[in-house]
């Protein structure tokens, strides 16, 4: 019942009263009501000019034809723009010129990063610590080498991949291919163990040397350093990429082993290997 | 009270109810006053104007590549230049600080002397006093404004309001410019906003606070206060009854009335009832009808009052700073005095004087250099071909002085433990980082130890930088894991 007014002031009172505090119903000022008939104006031009109504299967667009969806492809265009001075230097460029570039190792590095996550992390891990089968990329043991220029041919030809350059040498399956028996596996088994000190059986690691040097020494060199134009690993460390256990290097000995890398040349482009290569060395293990 | 609509039960609407919803703006035309509180507005005015608009020319030498501006709000750098102090975004706190720190400020000069601020130093009190002193200037006081307004339409009103608006769009095109000088380098920007070179987003800044300073102390003025700031609406929490307002002394006025030269003062009040308390005032109110929300405590109608009191021969202070208490103490005759000091204002004095003691020596004992480091999680940790334990981090150094560093760094903690910074072939145990001046040094660090000097999982490992002087200036302690024993 908004009709009493109030005694001192004149103003209508709302009817609302607190402990004797009575709310007045204190008029607005016009400009007021004239700043509402300018929104509500706003809005319909708004309607006009810009995406408002749903419709059933579509909504009305606007007459100047901005959407969200606009604008976010031409962002992405600049940025593709920005990004292309990097892009076309880095084609340019070497991969150790490349490494020595401040600025462009850091667009490089990034770039990798993300390159990576996309197309190495299913069998290399996230953060490029491998497997059983899958070595881990940021040690130091490399199987085909670990400098920049070898990490690129890696990448870009694969392992035992279709492509014509491709890394492709094979260990002899010693069991099955019937060179050596059983026994002499266990002793070159031990043999090797012992070269990092892991061997369990000295007399069988004496024996093992001279079935190593007969068999092994060619790919894997004489002290079991490895040999990177083979792809022979180092056998004198401690790192095992099929298990470190003697089973492990019986298995290995006795059926071969051999991982398949794909070829990036030609899915990827020339950039993104590249970047690949940088970031790939820059995880610790690079030589 | 009667209700008029139970008077009449079913009958027509009543009186009560023909109140209009929206009214028209009753138009206020403040009269000129003279006297004390008068020249203290003047004197803020003045003040507080020059400080807005010469602030950004003032020059501060940091040296070499450093801008020189004394305030610089330097967004694409993300920086703030205040004199001495540079604050990096990452110290933003600083600001919070500032902001809580007016914010009790406030409440302080209010618990004291009620809304002084509204009154002599708001923005839209300064501008708005600044718009009516050439509204003077062009049409006259008081009387003459409101006899212009009634005028009819002719050459001379033309070319008054013409002027007038001129010269407050002129005004606010001033104050926009100066605001955004205080974002980029003032002279050089000048140049470039003359020689229409300054970037568009200037102009557009500059032309929005034209627009807003034109509408707001040319025509809304008062209303701002009135109708749209919230601050005025919450001040009155923050009074009680020993905070200083303008008051109206009824007991010393009433019965007003007007009074004849020599008639007698006996059996009557001093309130002339001259109404020119009501003249000056800039909202438009009666101070005789108590404590209102539009009062905003300026005391221009304590000069008036004062002023006709002095023609009148009474003495002054019929309308003065006063408090509640007092009002009632005179009623019983007892003590009438101002308590300034009172709970309320020293508990805010007491927070005031703490945030600014944590402020100035938080400043104070700021370092120019700062060291994060972040652990790689993953890998937790590489094991590498002789056996040995590599674990990642990303160590960053913030210089944010303007020379360039020479620093050392030395892994701590893990006895044989050698580091290599990511791009340099050296394996050592201390290694050389350099940073530039005002600059994120990002370094990705890998830390080898020998798996013998490892307690299994997670050992302690510190960062230990020190200065081309040799002098260590942080330890940053962090992790290093191994694999499980």
């Amino acid at each position: 019942m908004p009709n009493e007014r109030d005694e001192l002031t004149g103003t209508e009172t709302t009817g609302h009263e607190w402990d004797g505090i009575q709310e007045l119903n204190t008029p607005l000022p016009r400009w007021w009501l004239y700043i509402l008939y300018a929104c509500i104006l706003f809005s319909v031009v708004y309607w006009v000019l810009y995406p408002a109504w749903p419709w059933i299967n579509d909504y009305s667009r606007g007459v100047l034809g901005w959407s969200r969806h606009v604008e976010l492809n031409e962002e992405i265009e600049e940025a593709k723009a920005y990004r292309a001075q990097f892009v076309s230097r880095i084609e340019a460029a070497s991969v150790s010129e490349i490494a020595a570039d401040r600025e462009l190792l850091q667009f490089t590095l990034a770039g990798g990063r993300s390159a990576f996550a996309l197309n190495c992390s299913q069998c290399h891990g996230a953060g490029a610590q491998g497997g059983v089968g899958y070595p881990n990329l940021g040690d130091d043991a490399w199987i085909w080498g670990g400098s920049l220029e070898a990490l690129e041919s890696t990448i870009r030809y694969g392992i035992r991949s279709e492509h014509d350059e491709t890394r492709d040498m094979a260990m002899p399956a010693f069991k099955s291919d019937e060179v050596l028996d059983d026994a002499e596996i266990n002793d070159v088994a031990e043999f090797i163990l012992s070269l990092s000190d892991s061997a369990g059986d000295a007399s069988a690691a004496e024996r093992g040397a001279a079935v190593y040097v007969e068999n092994c020494s060619v790919c894997h060199g004489e002290s079991g350093e490895g040999m990177h134009e083979n792809g022979a690993p180092r056998l004198s460390d401690f790192i095992w990429l099929y298990g470190g256990n003697k089973a492990d290097v019986v298995e290995t000995i006795s059926f071969s082993r051999g991982g398949v890398m794909p070829a990036w040349e030609g899915r990827l482009d020339e950039a993104t290997i590249k970047q690949l290569a940088v970031y790939v060395h820059s995880l610790g293990g690079g030589e | 009270m009667a209700n008029p609509a139970e008077d009449s039960p079913g009958g027509a609407l009543s009186e009560a109810n023909k109140q209009p919803r929206y009214v028209r703006r009753k138009k206020i035309h403040p009269k000129l006053a003279f006297g004390r509180y008068r020249i203290i507005k003047w004197s803020a005015l003045i003040a507080l104007l020059a400080f807005y608009y010469l602030i950004p020319w003032l020059r501060w030498d940091r040296g070499l590549n450093t801008p020189d501006q004394a305030i610089l709000v330097d967004i694409p750098a993300r920086k703030f230049y205040f004199f001495f102090i540079e604050l990096w975004p990452q110290e933003i706190y600083y600001w919070t600080g500032l902001l809580i720190l007016a914010a009790v400020g406030l409440f302080f000069v209010t618990s004291i002397a009620g809304r002084v601020w509204c009154g002599y130093a708001c923005p839209q009190t300064v501008w708005t006093d600044l718009f009516i002193y050439v509204e003077r200037l062009f049409e006259g006081d008081r009387n003459a404004r409101i006899r212009l307004d009634k005028a009819r339409w002719g050459i001379g009103k033309i070319l008054r309001k013409l002027g007038k608006h001129l010269v407050w769009i002129l005004i606010g095109i001033v104050t926009g410019g100066a605001w955004v000088f205080y974002f980029v380098d003032a002279p050089t920007l000048a140049r470039e906003l003359l020689a229409f070179e300054a970037p568009s987003s200037a102009y557009l800044t500059i032309a929005f606070l034209t627009a807003t300073t034109y509408v707001m102390a040319g025509w809304a003025r008062e209303q701002v206060c009135t109708y749209m700031c919230p601050y005025a609406r919450f001040q009155s929490a923050m009074f009680d009854e020993d905070t200083l307002l303008v008051t109206y002394r009824d007991e010393l006025g009433e019965p007003r009335g007007s009074h004849k030269k020599d008639a007698s003062w006996d059996a009557r009040g001093r309130c002339v009832d001259c109404n020119q308390c009501v003249a000056v005032c800039p909202t438009g109110i009666d101070i005789r009808d108590g404590q209102q929300l539009e009062c905003i405590n300026c005391a221009l109608c304590v000069d008036a009052c004062n002023s006709i009191m002095d023609r009148v021969g009474q003495p002054r202070g019929l309308i003065r700073y006063d408090t509640q208490r007092n009002l009632e103490a005179r009623e019983t005759g007892a003590d009438t005095r101002a308590r300034i000091i009172r709970p309320r204002t020293v508990t805010y004095a007491a927070i005031l004087v703490v945030l600014m003691a944590i402020m100035v020596v938080s400043l104070w004992t700021r370092s120019t250099l700062e060291v994060n480091v972040l652990r790689d999680r993953n890998p937790l940790f590489t094991l590498l071909s002789d056996g040995s334990v590599r674990n990642g981090y990303t160590y960053k150094v913030l210089n944010k002085s303007h020379d360039s560093l020479s620093l050392t760094l030395r892994a701590e903690g893990i006895p044989g433990a050698t580091l290599r910074v990511l791009g340099t072939e050296a394996e050592e145990t201390e290694v050389m980082i350099s940073a530039r001046p005002d600059q994120v040094e990002s370094f990705r660090i890998f830390v080898h130890a020998p798996l013998r000097a490892l307690e299994g999982g997670s050992n302690d490992l510190r960062f230990l930088l020190m200065n081309s002087a040799g002098e260590s200036i942080d330890i940053a302690g962090t992790a290093f894991v191994g694999p499980d024993k």
